[in-house]
């Protein structure tokens, strides 16, 4: 884990702690387990790792001072499925984030819609592409998260959000609508 | 094919946070090329699909569960003593009504609308009066037809008085109290060696259900009205063991 979720790990907690995080992490846990089930794909995984990134940043809560908590708990979630997935599918993890960006014809709306209105569909697509670009669509799309909360979500700098963002909703395109045999040859 | 624009700042445009010259310079760029306005059409078509998808996935009730348990846990094994968290919300709550009302003054143990005839600090101030020694009982017994009894012609009137051993309340004993100056009926029974103090006395007023619990100085009551008598009692037990207490004598 990151030294900055950490704070001061080992704190004793008492009651006015359990109010605080109550009131302020608590409310995030949807948005934690969301983040978890799409970067495990499986719900029942989601469930114990979402567990574990709850009571870890419990545990490091006296570590949190103000701001955004719903990132603060985001990036330990975050933390706690990589490590994980390091442990429990290594394989995952060994696509190359800082891929080349091809050129490539955008797929028609209309096409985009026709395939994008199947949720099936959406969710397998989603589910291929490689966890670093899964989450920063996640957090974008679905969580509504800003640059600022993407990049300390992520620990990547905020300056290369909008390019991963641009690459993530790339392979997005290519997974829902593959390019046609012709396009594919011409982009060898 | 290769307009730079697509690539990147056209995201920033689409998640509106390009700042405003950026942005402005963007538009202007849209209006002349084909490639950034199909591009723009996608995206915002991929957009809407992934927002509507319905992909958002809540947590479970169950994990909500689990957590809370976690949280009990880690609480209390780490705190040493363990105070729910829902007594530090009723601390609020009463700060709130407190402060609404009055600073200063000691509410009615319950509203307006049916307090009891005792204050709070008076209820609290007998319940520890009654922990000095030798003051918890004036009848010691564990068995009812005992201490009923007892209260004959020493009161007006004859309090309910039941052992509840079976059920992990056993009755310690009676006294007699004064309450809001008034002469009480106070019933005496433990649960895990702590004191619960039932205090007792006659109203002319309808029944009301067990209250919500009442909380100051780290002891909580619970209040209620059966049959012509006026029910409180308090501890320093958790507040479920209280309101099973309470739940036997209702009923």
């Amino acid at each position: 884990m990151s030294g900055s979720d950490q704070g001061k790990g080992s704190d004793v907690l008492d009651v006015q702690d359990r109010v605080r995080f109550e009131q302020l992490v608590l409310p995030h846990l949807d948005a934690a387990f969301n983040l978890a089930r799409w970067l495990l794909k499986s719900r029942a995984d989601s469930e114990d790792v979402a567990q574990e990134a709850m009571l870890r940043a419990y545990r490091f809560f006296r570590g949190f001072h103000g701001g955004d908590a719903r990132a603060w708990l985001l990036q330990i979630v975050r933390n706690t499925c990589y490590t994980w997935l390091e442990k429990n599918r290594p394989v995952e993890l060994m696509t190359e984030f800082d891929e080349e960006l091809h050129p490539q014809p955008s797929a028609s709306p209309e096409a985009l819609a026709i395939a994008g209105d199947n949720r099936e569909r959406l969710t397998r697509a989603l589910e291929t592409l490689p966890p670093r670009f899964r989450e920063v669509l996640v957090l974008r799309e679905l969580e509504g998260c800003s640059y600022k909360e993407i990049a300390s979500i992520t620990a990547i700098p905020i300056g290369t959000v909008m390019s991963a963002l641009a690459r993530a909703r790339q392979r997005l395109q290519r997974a829902l609508v593959p390019p046609s045999p012709q396009e594919a040859s011409r982009e060898l | 094919m290769s307009c730079d624009y697509t690539r990147t700042a056209l995201h920033g445009y689409l998640d509106g946070e390009l700042d405003a010259t950026r942005s402005a310079e963007f538009e202007r760029h849209l209006e002349g090329c084909r490639e950034c306005t199909a591009s723009l059409g996608a995206e915002e078509s991929l957009r809407a699909s992934l927002q509507r998808g319905g992909l958002y996935e809540k947590a479970p009730v169950a994990l909500r569960k689990k957590i809370r348990a976690d949280l009990d846990a880690a609480t209390s094994s780490s705190a040493g003593t363990r105070i729910p968290a829902w007594r530090w919300l009723a601390v609020a709550a009463a700060f709130l009504i407190a402060a609404s009302v009055s600073w200063f003054a000691w509410p009615r143990v319950q509203n307006s609308v049916d307090s009891s005839p005792f204050t709070a600090a008076e209820l609290i101030d007998a319940h520890v009066r009654s922990l000095q020694p030798g003051h918890l009982t004036d009848v010691a017994s564990t068995d009812q037809h005992t201490v009923k009894p007892w209260f004959d012609g020493k009161l007006a009137f004859v309090p309910p008085v039941k052992d509840f051993a079976d059920e992990g309340f056993p009755l310690v004993g009676g006294r007699l109290d004064v309450l809001g100056g008034q002469t009480v009926a106070a019933l005496v029974y433990s649960r895990h060696k702590h004191v619960i103090n039932v205090f007792v006395l006659p109203t002319k007023q309808p029944d009301t259900p067990i209250h919500t619990p009442g909380l100051r100085q780290g002891y909580q009551w619970r209040h209620w009205r059966r049959q012509g008598m006026e029910y409180c009692a308090i501890s320093d037990v958790s507040d479920s063991d209280l309101y099973e207490l309470a739940q036997l004598i209702y009923q």
